[in-house]
């Protein structure tokens, strides 16, 4: 077992410290660069020295300069906050009202409109500069995570480069004969966790370009030899839809961020006879728990009791995990609790225990996993709702072989509109379109169904089927 | 043919729906250079799993994904029969 990092080690001094540092890159897009490259350079005009102890926000478009300022800024800045390139920007505003947050990196151009009088902009350049500025003793930053909230706007997690990194096996010796890839953006826990694999053990680093189709992405990671690589299962199942899938030879294969069911852990076996596919259950709240490598859906319920460094109890249906890789708290006006008294997170998903082996059976409050997103049925129902004809809404997951859930709505109208199909097919159309234009894609349901009525518990509430 | 109909309506409605450019859809077309994302895919299996009544992709955990226009329109039209 190696050592974990310490509280005063940052991302920049500790691939400093890898000896050997001499053939590991950072390939996002057309543009590649060595680790020591990066390390030579700064994103931020090399005025770092404005940054010491600020809270920052990067929303870059681009990966490389996300990696490029996480980098610089990991002991240097209060606080990291990562904005998903995919998150709308209607929510930086209060982002930044709750992480306190008094810097904003950004290569994007309409990102002022949304912004409040911000200490610093600091927009990434496209020239690196030379970094020069002097480092000083790495303080401890916290880096933040965004999760998408019930209503409205995210939810701010927060995390430390030692709890980020906890489940990452550390050598002072570079591994560049690994080379890393994922599908998720970095921007997101999936995709955090490679990152950091790839950065803290010196390991390449292979990732898709700002809207590079996935085609040139595959062609591009079979050119630079990947030997590891992640993906949601539905990242997957569209991968495996492509030739370009044929090209890469990795040696250990990845899910995470959804339920893997047997299905897709079959075509990836018949896809990478050669390979170790392994689904790993993680949740940006509940950090890396663990790991099941023996190609069959669910886990052996032995991995409850005997995961080294993770305490899991099942109560109450679901699965709570108490360990050094958990999120500490939230953030930010609407923070709830994310550890109980005892310190153990409430992952909420439910847990059927058959044979000896848990199966995931959905989750306590509803959320639907569309493709590795979550949506909350109750975003969806108030936008559906805000149409004058419609009375109520119930918004459900359909099951879906592609990206595991669809979001599907049965819609009650309130006597308005007429029964003929015509106007319930334009009715349709604008509640999508309303849709559309409110909420994020994976959250606009995929069919909409006018219903006579919805079943309301005596509570007053929407009877749910969660399971 | 009725199958290969339907798999092309749907990808044109689809497409037109989610503002996506839909590549000409001939039979070695990848699925991948489409224009489609894996969300539209999953909207058009889903709409096809309606119209047709079949599911192909959820029924057979062992089949191989289909990586061109032509092979999805085959692994229907085998679901078909």
């Amino acid at each position: 077992m190696k050592m974990p990092p310490t509280n005063s080690l940052s991302l920049f001094t500790a691939l400093s410290d890898l000896s050997g540092l001499s053939s590991g890159f950072v390939s996002v897009g057309d543009e590649t660069v060595a680790w020591r490259e990066l390390l030579a350079g700064s994103v931020l005009d090399s005025r770092g020295e404005e940054l010491v102890g600020r809270s920052v926000v990067i929303a870059t478009k681009n990966q490389l300069t996300a990696i490029w300022a996480m980098m610089e800024l990991d002991g240097l800045a209060s606080r990291i906050v990562l904005y998903p390139p995919d998150m709308p920007l209607e929510h930086l505003s209060y982002v930044i009202e709750a992480a306190e947050a008094d810097v904003l990196v950004s290569d994007r151009m309409k990102v002022g409109e949304f912004v409040p009088p911000v200490r610093y902009f600091t927009p990434c350049c496209q020239k690196i500069a030379a970094l020069r500025y002097d480092r000083g003793v790495p303080i401890q930053t916290e880096w933040i995570l965004l999760t998408s909230g019930t209503t409205g706007p995210p939810k701010l997690v927060v995390y430390t480069l030692a709890s980020l990194s906890g489940a990452i096996s550390q050598g002072s010796v570079s591994n560049d004969r690994i080379v890393w890839s994922t599908f998720y953006d970095i921007r997101r826990y999936g995709g955090l966790q490679i990152l950091l694999r790839a950065a803290l053990t010196g390991a390449s680093l292979v990732l898709a370009g700002d809207g590079e189709p996935a085609t040139s992405f595959l062609t591009r990671a079979a050119a630079h030899g990947i030997t590891h690589i992640s993906g949601t299962p539905s990242h997957w199942r569209q991968a495996l839809m492509s030739p370009s899938a044929r090209l890469i030879a990795p040696e250990y294969v990845r899910l995470s961020g959804e339920i893997a069911d047997q299905g897709i852990l079959n075509h990836l076996r018949s896809a990478y006879p050669q390979a170790r596919i392994a689904h790993a259950f993680a949740s940006t709240e509940a950090g890396v728990a663990f790991e099941v490598n023996d190609g069959l859906a669910g886990f052996p319920a032995s991995v409850v009791e005997g995961t080294a460094g993770v305490e899991m109890k099942v109560e109450g249906g679901s699965l709570r995990i108490r360990s050094g890789r958990t999120a500490s708290r939230y953030l930010g006006r609407q923070a709830t609790i994310l550890r109980d008294a005892e310190g153990f997170v409430d992952t909420l998903d439910l847990l059927e225990l058959r044979n000896g082996r848990y199966h995931f059976a959905g989750r306590r409050d509803g959320i639907i996993n569309v493709g590795g997103f979550k949506v909350h049925p109750e975003e969806v129902e108030s936008v559906i709702n805000r149409h004058p004809e419609v009375q109520m809404s119930l918004v459900r997951a359909k099951k879906n072989p592609i990206t595991g859930s669809l979001v599907v709505a049965d819609v009650v109208l309130n006597g308005v509109t007429s029964s003929a199909s015509d106007s319930i097919g334009r009715l349709q159309k604008e509640i999508m379109l309303l849709c559309r234009e409110e909420l994020s894609s994976h959250k606009v349901p995929a069919l909409i169904n006018v219903v006579g009525n919805l079943a309301v518990a005596e509570s007053g509430k929407l009877v749910r089927s969660h399971a | 043919m009725e199958v290969r109909s339907e798999i092309t309506d749907q990808f044109k409605l689809v497409a037109q729906e989610q503002d996506r450019r839909l590549a000409p859809l001939t039979d070695n077309l990848p699925l991948m250079d489409s224009g489609l994302d894996s969300l539209c895919f999953a909207i058009v299996v889903s709409r096809l799993e309606s119209s047709l009544g079949l599911d192909p992709f959820s029924s057979d955990e062992d089949a191989h994904f289909p990586a061109t226009f032509g092979e999805l329109v085959r692994f229907y039209e085998n679901a078909a029969n």
